[in-house]
Formats: structure tokens, sequence, C-alpha cells
């Protein structure tokens, strides 16, 4: 019993000594933490000038299907060739979320990402992306016009990455089963919707805004100008409206082989999806329609961006001119299931209707689409009378939402 | 020769060998130093540093860790309505997955200890270890194909008229019992087979009917393993996750929040504070099953 206590003993003592190196490296590691939180400043970092010879690699993070060597579909092929023509070895790694993606980045380990519009802003914010010098990527010349410099790809004027593609979160409906067919986001609004329990929504704090985007248009009221900029009083708003809804929900989803599923066996009738989960259950013979809501939507747009501590910067830009370029904007929107970001892109996909399918020149139906962005104190919509409510309570907030 | 080299001290190795017979507790350390040098550093450590981590909290914008210490994620955890809630759900779905599993593994552990042929024995225990192999992420999948609208269970309760219980909470401990059952069904197996038949015999000859053999004989011999299994099942389902995220519908676990402030919010030190109600709580059902001698029928 003795020898056990002294053991026991030798086991503490350790563990203090451990807990105590572990604080003592904390110390050092916390640094330029406020930067952005105050306000929107980006630190001030040169964007390169001049394109030089490649580095012999680049390393990536990507979200799935963005950067295809074969593995997947042998006939969906992109890195490759890359790799042949310029002499960068493309080393991915996949993030399955925007706050992953951070974390990756962060990391300082990586020279490009494809970060959408929640992710970009804080990448931005804290220092760990560059602006991009667009000269320097010859295709950046055929992108549409209404992908470029918008609040989640530049600040003040400057572009911090290459658009890779778009799209919108729709509303899909089993055509069997629900009728007439909704053309509202007020359909999965409904507290008395007769589909009680067969309704579905995304699984993420961002969902938040697509309950504000619909008060945009029925409690006109609450002022609501952006989505992803709300005060506290249009915030509760619209935490209420989710808590309401939660009592129609039968299931959330983030993973769309479940959302398909549930269309195809009828576990869900209605609700949010993504083009390509249409697609995909249609595919699988599923009676299922999507359609862009009168009210607008929610979307996302992603952006190639570049670290600002890049060690391969040269390929890093060599990807970037790559990845947009036409032909595998368009393998890379098919494989994906979204608007391609190069106007020319429409020519070389393999379905001719594939562009008019996921409406990618189709400006007014871009419109109306709020893409994701990231929500901070400093409201998005310009107003510096109020504060806004941040991602992190967003965070909070969609817990309890959920209960 | 030879006692020369004994009375006198040789190389090192002969030295060496000369200390640690004549101090058996150098032996010991030295034998132990390396499993504990990695229980500690990296078993402990990392406990240390989780609840070290969740004193900590993160800059809202840029997601960085701010290394102050600060106890705002046990007042947000303590004072937040819904993390209780989550908490007490998570804590009832686990004793529910308990329940259920022990009573269906105590008559199937009986049927093969007590019942079945050695041989059959055998090949009884491959079958309960089987799917154990199998993909946690398949067999929770096929749960989810099981329970849907135009799944098995629906088809089979629909000549009824009654419908399947659907994706929920019920679907969750129906999935969660049915992964960890072998967990239940092994300990229980392994107690009851070191009861001695002639008990059984003796109660009878004295006799005591089924039931009451049951009561007075079985069950308080076989009670320490059917709390060993209860570990395994309670702790499993505390700290699952996933099966929530596929069956569970709308409802969450005490595993999402982490995982949600994790994934969703980078927010590692809120996330390891919530990290720590499991933690608590199975430190605080060891402590209670001590005392029946569980631990010593893991």
């Amino acid at each position: 019993m003795r020898s056990m206590r002294i053991a026991f003993a030798a086991v503490a003592a350790v563990t203090l000594v451990t807990a105590g190196c572990g604080g003592d490296s904390g110390g050092g590691a916390a640094k330029g933490g406020a930067a952005g939180a105050a306000g929107f400043r980006p630190p001030n970092i040169p964007a390169m000038q001049s394109l030089g010879k490649g580095e012999g690699q680049v390393n990536l993070v990507a979200w799935a299907g963005y950067a295809e060597d074969g593995s997947n579909d042998k006939t969906v092929d992109w890195v490759h060739p890359f790799e042949k023509q310029t002499g960068c070895k493309v080393n991915t790694k996949i993030a399955g979320t925007s706050d992953e993606m951070v974390s990756l980045m962060k990391t300082g380990q990586y020279d490009a990402v494809s970060a959408s519009g929640d992710a970009s802003l804080r990448l931005i914010a804290g220092g760990t992306v560059a602006p991009v010098n667009t000269s320097l990527v010859p295709n950046y010349a055929d992108i549409f016009a209404g992908l470029k410099m918008k609040p989640w790809n530049s600040v003040d004027g400057k572009a911090y990455g290459i658009p890779h593609g778009r799209g919108a979160n729709l509303l899909m409906w089993r055509t069997d089963k629900v009728k007439p067919a909704p053309d509202s986001w007020g359909a999965v609004f409904d507290p008395n919707s007769p589909y009680k329990g067969k309704v579905t929504a995304y699984d993420s704090p961002i969902y938040i805004a697509d309950a504000a985007l619909y008060l945009m248009s029925t409690q006109p009221a609450l002022g609501i100008k952006d989505p992803y900029a709300l005060d506290q009083k249009q915030f509760d708003a619209a935490v209420n409206l989710l808590r309401q809804q939660k009592t129609i929900i039968g299931e959330y989803w983030s993973d769309y082989t479940k959302e398909v599923q549930a269309f195809k066996s009828g576990d869900s009738v209605l609700g949010t999806t993504w083009q390509v989960i249409a697609n995909l259950a249609q595919g699988e013979k599923a009676p299922v329609q999507a359609t862009l809501p009168k009210e607008g939507a929610t979307g996302w747009s992603d952006t190639w961006m570049v670290a600002a501590k890049a060690q391969h910067p040269n390929c890093a830009y060599m990807w970037m001119n790559w990845i947009v370029s036409p032909k595998v904007n368009a393998q890379v929107a098919e494989w994906f299931g979204e608007a391609p970001a190069n106007s020319k892109a429409c020519q070389e996909t393999s379905d001719k209707k594939f562009c008019d399918v996921y409406h990618a020149a189709d400006e007014p139906y871009w419109k109306d689409i709020h893409y994701w962005n990231t929500p901070i104190t400093q409201c998005l919509d310009g107003r510096t009378n109020v504060t806004c409510v941040d991602y992190s309570k967003w965070t909070q907030a969609w817990t309890s939402i959920k209960g | 020769m030879i006692s020369v080299s004994l009375s006198t001290p040789g190389g090192p190795v002969r030295r060496l060998a000369g200390l640690l017979h004549r101090r058996p507790g150098l032996r010991l350390s030295a034998l132990l130093a390396a499993p504990l040098l990695w229980l500690v550093v990296a078993y402990l450590g990392a406990l240390a540093a989780l609840l070290l981590s969740a004193f900590w909290t993160t800059n809202v914008f840029t997601g960085d860790v701010v290394k102050q210490f600060s106890t705002q994620n046990f007042h947000d955890l303590l004072t937040g309505d819904v993390y209780r809630r989550i908490a007490l759900r998570s804590v009832g779905v686990a004793a529910l997955v308990t329940v259920v599993d022990a009573v269906i593994a105590f008559p199937m552990a009986f049927c093969m200890a007590k019942l079945a042929s050695p041989r059959a024995q055998r090949w009884l225990v491959i079958a309960i270890l089987t799917p154990l192999w199998a993909g946690y992420l398949v067999k929770a999948y096929a749960w989810r194909v099981i329970l849907s609208g135009d799944g098995l269970v629906h088809w089979a309760l629909a000549p009824l008229g009654m419908a399947g219980p659907g994706y929920g909470l019920a679907a969750v401990v129906m999935t969660l019992a049915y992964l960890w059952l072998p967990y239940m069904i092994l300990p229980i197996y392994a107690g009851l087979e070191r009861l001695p038949n002639s008990l059984l015999d003796a109660a009878a000859d004295l006799g005591a009917g089924a039931f009451r053999t049951f009561r007075t004989v079985i069950w308080p011999i076989a009670f320490p393993a059917v709390v060993a299994g209860s570990i395994f099942t309670f702790s499993l389902s505390l700290g699952d996750f996933i099966s929530v995220k596929i069956v569970g519908g709308k409802s969450q676990l005490i595993g999402n929040v982490v995982y949600d402030n994790v994934g969703a919010a980078n927010n590692l030190p809120f996330a390891a504070a919530v990290a720590t109600v499991p933690v608590a709580v199975m430190v605080v059902y060891l402590v209670a099953v001590r005392r029946t001698g569980a631990l010593e029928n893991l």
C-alpha cells in the first residue's frame, strides 16, 4: 500500500511539471490576437510584384474535390497536368469546414487556400493571407464581373484572392409529397406546416443567416440589410424564428450524402439544399425539385488566397491561374457541382447545359444570393451606430437553438 | 575462480546486476519507468493539458487562443440552461443504453455460459465479437437505413398499425445499444462462467424456484460483472457524437457540443471545458461502483 502511495506522489509530481511546461510555452504564442477585432484594418502586407520561377512544390488547403489528382476517379485529374506543365508538385490538405481552413492556414505550412466567404475575412484580418496581384494571374481577366472585388475577397479596393466558383443554398422538396410547389422560404418556417417532422435545415451556425434573410422580406420593420450583419435585436428575432422552426424540423444535415438518402427515403420532404445534392437525388430517382425562393437565398463563393508567409508563392500563383483557366475551372465546377468563375469555362464543360443549370452567367440570379460571410462586431452593412453580433455568439446561439 | 569473481564486483553489468539485486525498489522503478512515463506524459499529460486549456479563451474574430487564466468557460457552462439540459440528456441516454444492454445481454450471457456446449460456447463468443470488426460508420448508417421511413422497422410495424420511432433520441438509444452490446455480454459471460454449476444444483435441491435462484444466487455473484459491463457501455455512450449525427434527427448530445466547438467555432478552450463534464461524470460513476467489486471484473 505504501508503495502505491509513493507511485501516486510520483505521478502527481510529474503531472505538475508537465502542466507547468504547458503553461510556459503558452505565454509566447498569444500574439497579434486583437487584429481586426476592434475594427477592420488588415495588416499591411505587400502583394507579390513579379512572378518568378516555380519552387518545385506547393502546399494547398482545399475543399474536397477542388484539387483532384485522379485518385477518386481516374478521369478526374487536373493536378498531374499542372505538375507536368509547371514542375510544381502539389501537396493537398483537405479541410472539412471553414474553421478548419483558418486553423490550418494559421500553422504557416501552406501556400494557398480555397476559402469560402465565412473564412476569408478572418484570414485577411489575422494577417494570414496576403493581397493578390491579379495582373500576375492572366485568367483573372475572364472571371465574371459579379465575382470580382467583393466584400469577401477584397478590402479597401485591394484584391485578396482569385474567385473559384459559387453556389446557392436552394429550397428542395419532394414533388410527390409537397403540394403545391413552394416558392418561398416561408415553407420551412411555418409553425403549422403540414410537413411537420419532415423538414430539414443545414446544421451550422451560418444557417442563422437564412432565417435573417427570410425576416428581411417578411419583417421589414427589423431593418435587416445584410443577413450577416445583425445587431442584437435582429439577431434575437432570427434566433427566435429558428427556435420556432425546430418544432417542425425532422433533422439537421451537414453531410450531403445524408440529405440525399433522407430525401430519397422520404424522411425529409422539404428543406435547404445545394444544387449538387438535388442533382444526386434526382440521379437516384428521387422525385425532388429545387428552386431559388422569391426571397432570394444565402450561398457561397470560394476564393483562392495566398498565404502571407508562403514558402512557394510562385507555384501558388501558378496554381491560382491554373485552377481558374477555362478548361480546369469547368472540370472543377462539374465535379463539385457549382457555377464556374471563369466565363470561358462554359464552353469547356462536358455537359453543354451545365452553365445554364448552375446559372453561371445569370447575373440577375446571383443578385438575390447573399454569400456566406463572417459576422463580426463591426457591422458589415456599414452601420456604425450599433455593434453587430459576432460569429462566436452565432455558434453559441446555434447550440441553444438545437437545445 | 568463480567464487572470486562473485565476491569482488566484476564488469559494469555485474555491478548493475548486484545493485539491482540489493535494491528491489530500484529494480521496480527501472522496470516501470517506460510505461509510467507513457502513462504520465502521454495519457495524464493530455488530460492535464485539456484541463489547463479549459481556463483559456479565444479571440472572437481571429480565433487565436488567448492564454490568460479565466473561469469564463466554466461560468458559461454552469449558468447556461442549454448545457445543463444537454448534459442531463447525455447522461440519460447513456444510462438507458446501459439498461437496455444489460437486459439483452444477461440472458444471452447466461445461455452462453450455462446452457451451451463448450464447442458452441466458442462459436458464440466468436459470433458476439464479429460485429466489432465491422466499421462503426457502416453499422450506424445501417441503422439509419433500418429506421428510415421506408426502412425495415417501419415495414415490420406498418401491418400492426404502428409507426417506427423515426430519427431522434429513441433511434440513438437503439443504435448505441446495438453498437456496445458485445462490451456488456463479454464481462457478464466471464462472470457467469466462474459461477459453479453446483451452486445452481444446490439451490434447486433446497427447493428454490427459478426466480429465487436468480435473485439469491446468480444475481449477487453476477452483479459486479454487470457493473463492469456498464462501465464500458456508459462511458462509450457518454462520449459518442457520431450516432447522434446520423440517426439523432434534430437532437444533440454533449459530444456534439464539444465537436461543434472544435470544428465549427474553433473554440478549443470552451470545448475543453465541456469535455471535462463527461470526465467528471465518469469519475463519480467509477468511485460509486468501486465498492461493488466491479473494477476487479473488468
